[in-house]
């Protein structure tokens, strides 16, 4: 992946170049639910909510400030903030997984609806005008912390992105070898077994929960910086229906799952758009059908089961 | 004075959309343990369903009372059959395949009539109080809204087919033993849950208008009522919808449409926090 | 009543009309080993339930060593040392049997110490050829010696089994109760049982409990003997 990653700038163009940006920081989005869901069984309909706070918390204080180091940082803050905040009243509360995933989806929408409605001049943080369903244009890109004169550019931005990615995945990976990622795990797989062995459920949910938040705000920063620009669509039904197909298309489970599942979306999406050949909700919608009626494993367990030519229980923690 | 009565006014038709956006899914979720993501786009297609049929010279009453609910019910039948049948028992995949459905819905209905508004006008005038004027159309669907209550409460206690589904609802298995046959009642309550929603659907048409994600802006305030409202079908979506309709009408008079759309998710995740199985989940346990 | 393990005292639970448990007045000392007998339904296992914190008493206190652990959340409970084998059981089917062992004995140990616990555990239960099989393709007897298993290797201070010889063989019953009797010299247990050969093999004290509540508690031999206990075995006493 490494090698990949140094190797491609010289190989495309700057257009590819930025395609593959939004791609690898879309990775890093699907690599928040993937860790959520499929390794801490947390129904997540949400991940948008915390996607959308990264973008607006980063092009807010990018645009107060003019710099966007501090950006950056709150970028990931203030979701993992929120999604503690809500995993608090979520999991405190013991309420059940399909009603989680209906309050997180409740939620993003509310942060749609709620964004949508901050048109005019009433609506702003400091110099930062939300402007409602228009968006906030003209954001301050990256720049080398500490020099707000000195912007990433494209290929810089690439290598950032990049390395973010490369981070997320061995630090999730890592997280997942650790004692927490272990209990985290055991948990999914049985909530009551883990209380009677003395683990404090309520707080590793709560862990799982708030790291993901912050992950996702994570894509939501590099999401705002790639296009300078941020609208209430990143809190959109589209935009989380979005992340969920990344996951059940890649598989449950697994932390490279996510990553194809988003890679093949992504491109689907791209080609869908450039060729109006169909609406793109249309073909999401057969997708998501397929995958869940046909083959609701997702991808990456299902070659592995077919590999294994043993349809077995999910494995539940594989290095690979 | 006046002013007390159009606040009264605008609480009740908080309350009464509420009531509108949520009994279909309160029907199907109560029921049959069914969430249904698509529940927006139902509501969408309703909207759509109306508008079709008055701009093809149907009456605008014919259209949003009979053909908008006829046209989802049997949307809602069909998907029963093809997707949710084959998913019972499996809550999550249910889940995720309505989810799927809905964006397919929004696809068709992008792909036939654009990304664009849609609407027709508001029936009846607006009626005078003091300095304020209310619209006659909001006035009559308080009244639709209670009605719809009170014929569910009816129908479910009185007729044999609600005591049919109550029964299945209990138990399955026990009433496939009596000679029910489950699947047929599932069908019949997801449509008529459907349909529900399609009338509320056309019902909004007037007052909000209709695009293809229109969806999105109701789903959310529906589940939260339904969940919050907890097991009891009737008795959860009325004290859901009047605590949440209050609180985001009263919000909204005060200060903006946003701060009541977002005091409405507040309470909603306070009141689950003290009541994780919604209002009616422990008080009125085995009532409908 | 300082050297008790674990006392209750009128401890009760109601759900709706029915109570499950009714008043129960027990204390386990140090080092000893019960045995709780009763008909089905009779309020062995909604009893555990309140030990270990899954149910709420509507009634009464639950006291272990000196702390008031009443209404206390499962897992604090688990924390202060009492671990359970539940009646079906509890097991994490996608996971290992050494992952099982290493996850309890985890939590109070440093790595180094849970691995070797690990595996001293799996000898004791004789799994170790099983170790990193997934625990979902195992039989229900083996599945009852894994969850054993992973209680000892979190080893708590009371143990409470749940019919641990249910489903196995004649020779297995003899393993589990002679590994019951080598786990009491060090632990204090409260053992669920319905078959009787097992209850003798280890018992020395036995309550009976019948309706939610404690009828007689002796010896193994004069429970034997008494009449009572014979009758709500055979139902006569209506109820259960």
């Amino acid at each position: 992946m490494v090698v990949i990653a140094l190797g491609v700038p010289q190989v495309v163009d700057q257009f590819g170049l930025l395609q593959l940006t939004i791609f690898a920081a879309m990775c890093i989005l699907a690599l928040s639910l993937g860790f959520v869901w499929g390794y801490g069984g947390i129904l997540c309909f949400g991940q948008s909510a915390f996607f959308g706070l990264g973008a607006y918390a980063y092009a807010v204080t990018a645009v107060d400030l003019g710099e966007s180091t501090a950006a950056a940082i709150l970028a990931v803050l203030v979701p993992a903030v929120f999604a503690a905040l809500l995993g608090y009243f979520m999991f405190y509360g013991r309420l059940s997984d399909v009603y989680l995933g209906v309050i997180t989806l409740s939620v993003t929408l509310i942060f749609f609806n709620l964004m949508n409605s901050t048109a005019g001049d009433a609506y702003r943080v400091g110099k930062a005008r939300l402007n409602g369903f228009n968006g906030m244009p003209s954001l301050p890109t990256l720049n080398v912390p500490g020099d707000p004169a000195r912007l990433l550019d494209p290929t810089e931005t690439f290598y950032l992105v990049m390395a973010f990615l490369v981070i997320v995945y061995v630090g999730l990976h890592v997280l997942l070898a650790s004692h927490f990622g272990r209990v985290v795990v055991a948990i999914r797989e049985n909530e009551a077994r883990c209380e009677l062995l003395g683990y404090d459920v309520r707080l590793h949910k709560l862990l799982v929960f708030t790291i993901g938040g912050g992950i996702a705000g994570l894509a939501g920063c590099l999401f705002a910086n790639w296009g300078a620009f941020v609208s209430p669509n990143v809190f959109s039904l589209t935009m989380t229906s979005q992340i969920i197909i990344w996951v059940i298309v890649g598989g449950l489970g697994t932390l490279v799952g996510p990553i194809i599942g988003c890679l093949i979306m992504q491109y689907l999406a791209t080609t869908l758009g450039t060729q109006q050949l169909a609406n793109t909700n249309l073909i999401f919608g057969i997708i998501f059908l397929a995958f869940v009626l046909l083959v609701p494993r997702g991808i990456v367990p299902s070659l592995r089961a077919l590999g294994a030519r043993a349809p077995g229980p999910s494995r539940v923690h594989d290095p690979a | 004075m006046d002013l007390a009565a159009v606040l009264t006014f605008e609480i009740l038709n908080g309350v009464a959309t509420l009531v509108l956006i949520s009994v279909g899914l309160a029907i199907i979720f109560g029921m049959m343990r069914v969430i249904n993501l698509a529940h927006g786009e139902f509501l969408m297609l309703g909207g759509y369903a109306a508008i079709v049929a008055t701009n093809h010279g149907v009456n605008i009453w014919v259209a949003m009372v009979v053909v908008a609910p006829l046209v989802v019910g049997v949307v809602g039948v069909i998907a029963e059959r093809l997707i949710i049948r084959v998913l019972y028992g499996r809550m999550i995949d249910t889940l995720l395949a309505t989810w799927g459905l809905s964006l397919f819905f929004i696809g068709i209905v992008t792909t036939i009539f654009g990304n664009t508004v849609a609407g027709i006008g508001a029936p009846l005038g607006s009626l005078g109080v003091g300095r304020y004027s209310i619209s006659l159309y909001r006035l009559v669907l308080i009244g639709i809204a209670a009605a719809i209550l009170a014929v569910i409460f009816v129908a479910l206690r009185q007729t044999r087919l609600g005591l049919i589904a109550r029964g299945t609802m209990e138990n399955p298995n026990m009433a496939a033993a009596l000679g029910v046959s489950p699947p047929r009642v599932y069908a019949t309550t997801f449509g008529v849950g459907a349909a529900l929603t399609g009338l509320a659907g056309g019902l909004l048409a007037p007052i909000s208008g209709v695009l293809p994600t229109v969806g999105a802006a109701y789903v959310a305030k529906a589940f939260i009522t339904v969940i919050s409202g907890g097991t009891a079908i009737l008795a959860g979506t009325a004290a859901a919808s009047s605590l949440f309709g209050s609180v985001n009408q009263l919000l909204t008079y005060f200060t903006t449409p946003v701060i009541g759309e977002a005091g409405l998710l507040a309470a909603a995740i306070l009141l689950l926090r003290v009541l994780p199985h919604g209002i009616t989940g422990k008080l009125f346990k085995g009532s409908l | 009543m300082s050297d008790a393990v674990l006392q209750t005292l009128g401890l009760s639970i109601r759900f709706g009309g029915v109570e499950a448990v009714r008043g129960v007045d027990f204390t386990l000392a140090e080092r000893e080993l019960r045995c709780l007998i009763g008909p089905n339904g009779a309020g062995k296992s909604t009893l555990f339930k309140l030990l270990t914190g899954q149910l709420k008493p509507t009634a009464g206190r639950i006291v272990f060593r000196g702390h008031d652990i009443t209404g206390h959340h499962t897992h604090a409970i688990a924390r202060r040392g009492i671990g359970i084998k539940t009646q079906v059981p509890s097991l994490f089917d996608g996971l290992t049997v050494r992952e099982h062992l290493w996850l309890a004995a985890r939590r109070t140990n440093p790595a180094e110490r849970a691995r070797a616990i690990t595996e001293e555990i799996l000898e004791r239960i004789g799994l170790a050829s099983l170790a990193n099989g997934a625990v979902g393709r195992l039989s229900h007897g083996l599945r009852q010696w894994v969850e054993l298993g992973t209680v000892l290797a979190g080893n708590p201070e009371l143990i409470l089994l749940d019919e641990p010889a249910a489903g196995m063989t004649h020779d297995e019953v003899a393993r589990t109760a002679e590994l019951v009797r080598e786990i009491n010299r060090t632990h204090a247990l409260i053992v669920v049982e319905h078959d009787m050969q097992f209850v003798r093999m280890i018992a020395r004290t036995v309550t009976v409990m019948h309706q939610g509540a404690v009828l007689v508690e002796d010896t193994m031999d004069q429970i034997m003997k008494n009449a009572t206990v014979r009758d709500i075995y055979l139902g006569k006493h209506g109820g259960s």
